[in-house]
């Protein structure tokens, strides 16, 4: 038998079947990892939809000022994190090292600054009362799924920021690739497009008029 | 086209995502103070969500630049889990409706 039949034989290093969605195994994880996670938070917000369907005196209490004004500044932060990471991303594949780990920083901030803005707002409702089961305004599930859903981004987000800082001093090393770059701004992407369910469902549908 | 025109063309397609992202976003707070009330409400709102969902994942994400069978591997299973979740709906209302009163 030849030296390369013995290889195949024995499935011995280099010889390996294409990946059949001709991307790295790496990021095919991040993409099953994110439909895992959409999942996951569609099942929280189809509860949340069930427990707010089936109470007759579900709150509505965000007014206009300081609560929606907030989620809108949240809003246009986390969205223009998304695109200061798509620079990065673009900026890593060209092989400009400087520019990438400076536009993955600047999105850190962006998340930071989104969970400051996050973190006053749950305060803001905690001064107003609200707890994981009682409020001053009606059904007592209201506190349980805010907080669990809205923490739950929220883990996203603080868990996205630590892990593109991460990256972004493993790849200034070398010890992470463009490839780690862009697998990343997957997930900073996603957390982003999980923001868009959750405003509408959980604060849009909750204004007070 | 070299390098650059395309860097700065993706730059430009990003840009324009990006504010129709941030618009949609404007939108749904124009809807939530509208008229509309409700199931119709939510299903508008959803709508709104989901149209910027898809410019996310096919621009942000790139999955249009993805060899095809990605995305048939990963959309319709997501989109069948999350269809079939909707199986709840009639009885949070049957809960509404028939639910002992609130003393």
């Amino acid at each position: 038998m030849s030296e390369a039949g013995l290889t195949l034989g024995g499935h011995g290093p280099g010889i390996t079947e294409e990946s059949p969605f001709a991307i790295p195994s790496k990021k095919l994880v991040m993409w099953l990892f994110i439909i895992s996670d959409a999942v996951t938070f569609g099942a929280l917000l189809f509860a949340y939809g069930y427990v707010k369907n089936a109470s007759p005196d579900w709150p509505e209490p965000f007014r206009f000022s300081p609560s929606i004004i907030n989620v809108m500044l949240m809003t246009f932060i986390l969205v223009t994190s998304s695109l200061t990471m798509l620079v990065a991303t673009r900026a890593a594949k060209e092989a400009e090292k400087a520019r990438a780990i400076r536009w993955i920083l600047i999105t850190v901030a962006g998340g930071i600054l989104f969970a400051l803005l996050h973190i006053r707002e749950w305060l803001g409702l905690i001064r107003e009362g609200v707890r994981l089961f009682q409020n001053p305004w009606g059904s007592p599930m209201f506190g349980a799924t805010f907080f669990a859903i809205t923490g739950l981004h929220l883990a996203h987000v603080i868990g996205g920021v630590v892990v593109l800082t991460v990256i972004s001093l493993g790849y200034k090393r070398g010890r992470y690739n463009s490839d780690d770059v862009e697998i990343w701004s997957l997930y900073w992407h996603f957390v982003d497009l999980v923001w868009m369910f959750v405003v509408p469902m959980v604060y849009l549908l909750n204004v007070s008029r | 086209m070299t390098t650059t025109d395309k860097a700065t063309s993706s730059l430009k397609t990003d840009l324009i995502v990006y504010s129709c992202i941030l618009a949609l976003s404007g939108l749904q707070v124009v809807l939530a103070y509208g008229h509309a009330q409700g199931m119709e409400l939510m299903l508008r709102m959803l709508a709104v969500a989901l149209v910027q969902a898809g410019f996310g994942v096919m621009y942000f994400m790139h999955l249009r630049d993805e060899r095809r069978n990605l995305v048939l591997a990963l959309i319709p299973a997501t989109v069948f889990v999350l269809l079939m979740m909707n199986m709840i709906w009639s009885d949070s209302f049957r809960l509404l409706h028939m639910r002992t009163p609130i003393k």
